[in-house]
């Protein structure tokens, strides 16, 4: 058999290498963007450099550089993008909220708060990074982490609604929080834990029907529960990106865990059905689909604040309008620097820049569906199809939201928007998906060498 | 501030902000991890010319012998004939081998043609050759666990349909057009 010499092939296993080197470039460059734009808008708005930028710069880089350190240190073969891509949205968000903190229109500043909010979640996210060493252990906590969701879910029914949405926790003295950005993450575990364990029940015990695979009836059950549960939350805390958020994570987890397209059928049914439920009796609800039906009606002598942000993506155009040289003061809307702070981005940047920003957190999703694509347990594979479809979900909630294309609903633009839960919950988010994609591209220890296996041994060159 | 300078700076943030876009889509690029297929002494690639080059360079004449029966035993293959081995299952899943009219060895050994990585296959467990009419043959070697085509043990050389599967342990294996 002279041939098999010429003709050889040998398989071999690529391991992931560590990719930390790369991680560091792209953070240097994700830091000195935020300084850049942070340089523009001071030469926009004043004229001079701004005096903070140095202040700034370095305390943006101290913070990408110890995240860096200890991902080197107890992460070492974690993915290599979603850190940078999360520091630039954050570097950029501050920046975004810095530049409408000028507008003095706009009520009080919230740039260092917010910067403060970011060192928390970055100290969060190395918390986590540090004591969690296996995403597994979460898999133990199942049920005590869908009571502390639903908890936190409940919770802001009883404090007194911002803005027509029961959606925060007010602590006296300290501030409010908003539960259900924590929430999500910690639902997302409920879900990859009771998934793992049911899936099977779910994806084989069906009748066929229609080319439909109907489920059986008590095994429908945790599907209503959880739909009855995102309902009561559109009721009660009159807040539709919450439930939406909910409800869509569940069906997405579902239909991954178990490969049933009916569930997805099932699930869009249900939220159609109870989104026109509750929009007949709940007047918030109602409104927010009269804003969207009829952006250009006029309400108290002013357009709504649909228009208000569909004008201003109209101002920036194709390259927009520049840095700090938009008119974001006009947008009289409820929340500039959260809600809205999209619509600041889009005249600034214009749709060059807007796309650049979304093709961002899609490349933030990406790397956290490929960290589900390499895990090796199906725990681990659930988590983070869970964590980034509740990420993507929110960024699809809010930027369809201001952008026109579904209702507005009040969740927050994760990393970019104002708001201290959310940076914080978004940190922690990822720190989660950076330890599974640690643990699933960490190369597979050698196998114990034994004598029986020398002979065949394939040897790389 | 003039107008110029602004102006510059608006188009380069957009710039610096696609670069980045650009350079993070290159590390995903850079960042395939899998299985890697590595050709291992003399890959035959090429075609006739590439043939005629190495045969100048004096191999073995064995081997040149082999290369010329191989040569012809491509031309006179029929239309409908196989023209690659595929591996459908295993660790190996998606290599893919020529069939250029050279016998193709399976089994652990290294110098096998596809080296298989499986406990339940035998250092040299079977081979697919051609036989004169072109027919592609596979044969058990005497191995340990035995080479199944469809459902039936091979206890003699039996020719291969198209797309049958072959399965050695946890591989199989079937010839494609």
């Amino acid at each position: 058999m002279s041939s098999s010499t010429t003709n050889t092939t040998t398989i071999g296993n690529i391991g992931a290498p560590s990719r930390r080197n790369t991680e560091l470039a792209m953070l240097v460059f994700a830091v000195l963007i935020p300084v850049f734009a942070y340089i523009n808008v001071g030469l926009a708005k004043e004229g001079t450099v701004p005096a903070g930028v140095l202040g700034y710069s370095l305390g943006l880089g101290l913070l990408a550089g110890v995240a860096h350190l200890v991902v080197r240190k107890w992460a070492p073969y974690a993915d290599p993008l979603m850190l940078p891509i999360a520091t630039l949205l954050n570097g950029l968000g501050l920046i975004f909220i810095w530049r409408l903190d000028q507008e003095h229109s706009l009520g009080p500043a919230m740039a260092p708060n917010q910067l403060m909010w970011s060192t928390l979640g970055v100290a969060l996210f190395l918390a986590i990074l540090i004591f969690l060493k296996d995403h597994r252990v979460l898999q133990r906590y199942t049920y005590i982490s869908m009571v502390v969701a639903l908890v936190l879910l409940v919770a802001p029914v009883f404090f007194p609604g911002v803005n027509g949405a029961k959606i925060w926790i007010t602590i006296p003295g300290l501030g409010s929080l908003q539960p259900g950005e924590f929430a999500k993450i910690i639902i997302a575990i409920f879900f990859a834990g009771y998934l793992m364990v049911k899936r099977d029940a779910l994806a084989l015990a069906s009748r066929r029907f229609m080319g439909l695979y109907l489920p059986r009836g008590r095994d429908l059950g945790p599907i209503l529960v959880i739909w009855a549960l995102s309902l009561m939350i559109l009721v009660f805390e009159t807040d539709l990106g919450t439930s939406l958020l909910f409800f869509g994570l569940f069906v997405v987890m579902l239909y991954v865990a178990t490969e049933r397209t009916s569930w997805i059928v099932f699930g869009l049914l249900l939220s159609a059905g109870g989104a026109v439920a509750v929009a007949t009796f709940e007047s918030h609800v109602q409104t927010r689909v009269h804003n969207w039906l009829n952006p250009l009606e006029l309400l108290n002598g002013g357009v709504t604040e649909t228009a208000q942000a569909m004008y201003s993506f109209g101002s920036g155009g194709i390259l927009g309008s520049g840095l700090g040289q938009g008119y974001s003061r006009l947008i009289q809307g409820i929340a500039p620097k959260s809600d809205y702070i999209l619509a600041t981005v889009g005249e600034e940047v214009g749709l060059a820049g807007l796309m650049a920003i979304l093709l961002l957190y899609g490349l933030l999703i990406e790397r956290g569906i490929r960290t589900a694509l390499a895990a090796r347990d199906p725990f681990g594979k659930l988590l983070s199809i869970g964590l980034s479809g509740a990420f993507a979900l929110q960024v699809f909630v809010v930027a369809g939201g201001v952008t026109g294309l579904i209702p507005l609903t009040g969740m927050t633009m994760p990393f970019l928007a104002q708001g201290g839960s959310s940076v914080i919950a978004n940190w922690a988010l990822v720190a989660i998906l950076l330890r599974i994609s640690d643990t699933a591209r960490r190369p597979a220890p050698a196998p114990a060498p034994s004598t029986d296996a020398e002979m065949t041994q394939v040897v790389r060159p | 501030m003039s107008e110029l300078t602004l102006t510059v700076m608006r188009l380069g943030f957009l710039a610096v902000l696609w670069l980045f876009v650009i350079v993070a889509v290159q590390v995903i690029r850079s960042d395939l991890f899998g299985t890697r297929v590595t050709q291992r002494g003399a890959a035959r690639r090429g075609g006739q010319e590439a043939r005629t080059q190495r045969q100048a360079a004096a191999p073995p004449p064995q081997q040149q012998q082999r290369r010329q029966e191989g040569g012809r035993g491509n031309n006179r293959q029929r239309r409908g004939a196989p023209t690659k081995l595929v591996v459908s299952e295993g660790s190996l899943t998606g290599t893919t081998v020529a069939l250029q009219g050279q016998t193709i060895s399976l089994g652990r050994a290294h110098d096998s043609t596809i080296v298989l990585d499986d406990d339940y296959a035998s250092s040299r467990h079977a081979r697919i050759y051609p036989d004169r009419d072109g027919q592609w043959i596979v044969e058990d070697l005497g191995s340990t666990n035995g080479t199944y085509l469809d459902r039936t043990r091979l206890t003699t050389p039996t020719p291969i349909p198209l797309g049958a599967p072959i399965r050695i342990g946890k591989t199989v294996i079937e010839l494609r057009k």
